[in-house]
């Protein structure tokens, strides 16, 4: 009883003002999603570090990471959110679809800006339904179209008698892609096969033994954590040919590969930036985080795919948080002008050049119509000998004859639901 | 001294059969009532109503469903996740307006369509369909027993799991296979959807535990409940002495199931606002419950809240006292305090194999001797 009204007072003290910018990292480094959760949350935590350590902060206020442990799980997300929310956090990014799908009602409701970069609801792209909700630089379903482009390139531009099966969580996010999927086979005629895996994917024989007796010629994964592994694995073991088997930017870390070996070699991803640690900005990180010993974590993700993935997202909250503070001339933002600095968002090729990620990633405009500018993806390849991703392809764009009609469909559905007049805020 | 039975008269065979027969008790029950009902409310803020008191609520409810047919009836089950889930896509099917379609030959269809109905009444209507459920699956517990019988229940869980990731019907055709909880009220104040106040989710959930928690107590205290434990402690000497043992065993499915299923509705329409099967009834919601029931004590209602306040808060007392006060790494923090609580129970149930309730039940005989044990 007395831990309770420890905690209780604590919660209630939990309110005071600080002079600084809260960014809460809803991150997990427990359970079978840690592999993958551990490189963003050390990338994440590491760039504001750097942005503290060698600028003072953002427009010269500290900012302040807050972790708090989701386990890749709603209902502790949920917790986390209510317990993170009354600091003065100016933007969440939990790196979870279903937290997401939790959090924009409540969020909406707090006014408080979401960030679900690549993932959760991809009709949050419709800025007038969703004005509190961003996904850029693209959605699940810019990915599965543009998977299904480069399936179709490497066929020569047909694919009417081929088969693509998608192994996919099953949860709200392995679901996500499902209906882009439908509407690209109907479109280009290639039979879709749906094969589901439960949480947390350790156990994927019988999938696998489907793909071995329907033999698709693609095989397309929405997995996160240890699925990703598995799933690799089990392809290696029943010799699928690895230059067919394609993952969404969520199963796309070196993570996920290294365990299934030599095997791995030549697996193929989607992803929305650039690979490796050849970028200006490793130096910076060099000089002011990890020699002076303040790597977040364990400090031996750096590089890594997923952990520029948490760079890119704690980078896009600073240019949103640095564009809020130009926007409103006070350096001490609040949540709702952070939504403005987000809604104003713009990456440019100087921009990047400036913080040392020249050609990290395509250039975007975030407007109140398109959270999901730009959408635009790139196919990575697997390389075992050497350990490494590259880039095989350029940035191309998704088949928006397909995905922004859903956009359309599926916001509308959405506010009519809830009961919301759409229109810019 | 001030807990005894010396002193307390009793002029009615109801007032000798009152739940709480000693003064000192019904007095401080209702305190306690009390203080839930008019002074919490005014306390609480949206970290304590989402993360500590809701869950609470909702978890004793759903544990007094199961221990009505664990612990009162003996009939073990690991089909609770399940129940819950029927509740909450129940509840969701009538909050959204219920439809059903029923072919009837010749491209016919006998059409019922329901209104959406009012939020309580939906939670209503989630327990009666659970119970429902619960009876079909209960009947399996007319021939087999024990660790067979859980085996059945357990069959229960996937396949309700299974279902509703299946069946689109269930959660009305959306994309992801979620469902989500418009807004709702009850009398002009908000119970479900983002907008809601604190007090108003907190009363609306403990209105419900509070009045089937009476109903539960003196459900079991009756003909009915005497049937269950009969049936628990014996099935053959009961039915020796005229205890129907099919009525006994599907009353308690039955019972239990309903307040499982509202458990289920609450858990999705008041506390989360959305669920998808596989991540909110998987099988660890169905051990939780067991395990509350069992570490707060099996055929106790009491056992069944301080299980349920065991489970659910602990995690969040510990992660409040590793990462907010002592200020740990989140990890490293989130592993010890799951081998704390891990530890924790191993030692109640060394210590204490009844549960927490058979430690209050000895302090309150302790109670009665003060100051002069023997």
């Amino acid at each position: 009883m007395r831990l309770l009204t420890l905690t209780a007072a604590l919660a209630l003290t939990a309110g005071v003002a600080h002079a600084d910018l809260v960014f809460p990292s809803l991150d997990y480094r427990t359970g079978p999603y840690a592999p993958n959760g551990i490189p963003f949350a050390d990338g994440y935590a590491d760039y504001f570090t750097l942005l503290n350590e060698r600028d003072g902060g953002i427009g010269g206020v500290e900012a302040r990471v807050l972790p708090c442990e989701t386990g890749y799980n709603t209902e502790k997300g949920v917790e986390c959110y209510e317990a993170t929310k009354g600091e003065g956090s100016l933007i969440y990014q939990p790196l979870s679809t279903g937290i997401t799908y939790q959090l924009i009602p409540k969020a909406t409701a707090d006014n408080i800006p979401v960030h679900s970069m690549g993932y959760g609801r991809t009709s949050a792209a419709n800025g007038e339904v969703f004005p509190w909700v961003f996904n850029y630089p693209g959605t699940y379903w810019d990915a599965a179209s543009i998977i299904v482009k480069h399936i179709i390139d490497q066929e020569g531009g047909d694919v009417s008698d081929k088969k693509i099966a998608l192994v996919y969580h099953n949860s709200a996010y392995g679901k996500e892609p499902i209906r882009t999927l439908e509407k690209l086979s109907e479109k280009h005629g290639f039979d879709l096969q749906l094969l589901a895996v439960d949480h947390p994917g350790q156990e994927q024989k019988s999938t696998w033994l489907q793909v071995r007796r329907e033999r698709p010629d693609y095989v397309v994964m929405w997995g996160w954590g240890v699925m990703n592994q598995v799933a690799i694995q089990e392809a290696a073991s029943i010799r699928f040919p690895m230059d067919k088997f394609i993952g969404v930017w969520w199963s796309a870390s070196e993570n996920d590969t290294r365990p299934a070996g030599v095997a791995a070699n030549g697996y193929k991803a989607i992803t929305m930036h650039g690979v490796g640690d050849d970028f200006a900005i490793y130096d910076d990180l060099k000089t002011h985080v990890y020699d002076k010993g303040l790597s977040a974590g364990a400090g031996d993700q750096h590089g890594t795919v997923l952990y520029n993935r948490g760079m890119q997202a704690a980078m896009l909250a600073a240019e949103a948080a640095r564009t809020a503070q130009e926007i409103h001339g006070v350096t001490e933002i609040t949540p709702t002008m952070m939504r403005d600095g987000m809604e104003a968002l713009k990456i440019t090729d100087a921009r990047l050049e400036e913080l040392g990620l020249a050609g990290f990633m395509p250039t975007f405009s975030v407007s109140c119509d398109n959270h999901a500018a730009p959408g635009l993806g790139a196919i990575q390849q697997w390389d075992a000998s050497n350990q490494t991703w590259s880039l095989i392809t350029d940035f191309v764009a998704a088949d928006r004859e397909i995905v922004d009609p859903l956009i359309e469909e599926d916001a509308t559905a959405y506010a009519q639901e809830v009961g919301i007049t759409p229109g810019c805020m | 001294m001030f807990y005894r039975e010396a002193g307390e008269f009793k002029t009615s065979y109801a007032a000798d059969h009152a739940t709480f027969p000693i003064g000192f008790d019904f007095w401080r029950f209702w305190v306690v009532v009390g203080i839930a009902f008019l002074v919490v409310p005014f306390l609480i803020n949206d970290y304590w109503e989402k993360a500590i008191l809701l869950p609470f609520l909702i978890y004793a409810l759903a544990a007094i469903g199961l221990n009505i047919l664990t612990g009162y009836c003996g009939q073990v089950s690991l089909g609770t996740g399940g129940f819950l889930a029927v509740g909450a896509y129940a509840c969701y099917k009538f909050m959204t307006g219920m439809d059903i379609h029923i072919p009837i030959g010749g491209g016919e269809y006998w059409s019922l369509i329901l209104p959406p109905l009012n939020i309580a009444l939906c939670v209503l209507l989630g327990g009666l369909t659970t119970a429902f459920v619960g009876v079909l699956f209960g009947l399996p517990s007319l021939r087999i027993k024990g660790f067979y019988l859980a085996v059945a229940t357990l069959a229960a869980q996937f396949f309700l799991v299974w279902l509703f990731n299946k069946w689109e019907w269930t959660y009305n055709y959306s994309a992801t296979g979620q469902i989500t909880a418009g807004e709702r009220d009850l009398f002009g104040i908000l119970i479900t959807g983002p907008n809601t106040e604190p007090w108003a989710t907190y009363l609306f959930c403990l209105t419900f535990l509070f009045i089937f928690g009476w109903a539960a107590r003196n459900l079991v205290r009756g003909r009915i409940g005497r049937q269950w434990m009969a049936i628990r402690d014996m099935d053959i000497a009961a039915e020796i002495i005229g205890v129907n043992p099919m009525a006994a065993k599907l009353s308690a499915f039955a019972v239990s199931s309903f307040y499982i299923g509202m458990a289920g509705a609450l858990y999705f329409a008041v506390w989360n606002g959305a669920a998808e099967p596989t991540e909110s009834f998987a099988i660890d919601k169905s051990f939780d419950v067991l395990f509350m029931i069992i570490i707060g004590g099996l055929g106790s209602i009491t056992g069944s809240l301080i299980g349920a306040a065991f489970i659910v808060l602990l995690p969040v007392v510990f992660k409040n006292l590793f990462v907010g006060v002592l200020g740990w790494p989140t990890d490293i923090a989130e592993h010890l305090q799951i081998m704390t609580v891990g530890l924790l129970i191993i030692l109640f149930l060394i210590k204490e194999p009844h549960g927490i309730a058979s430690l209050w039940g000895t302090m309150k005989e302790k109670l009665r001797l003060w100051p002069f044990p023997y």
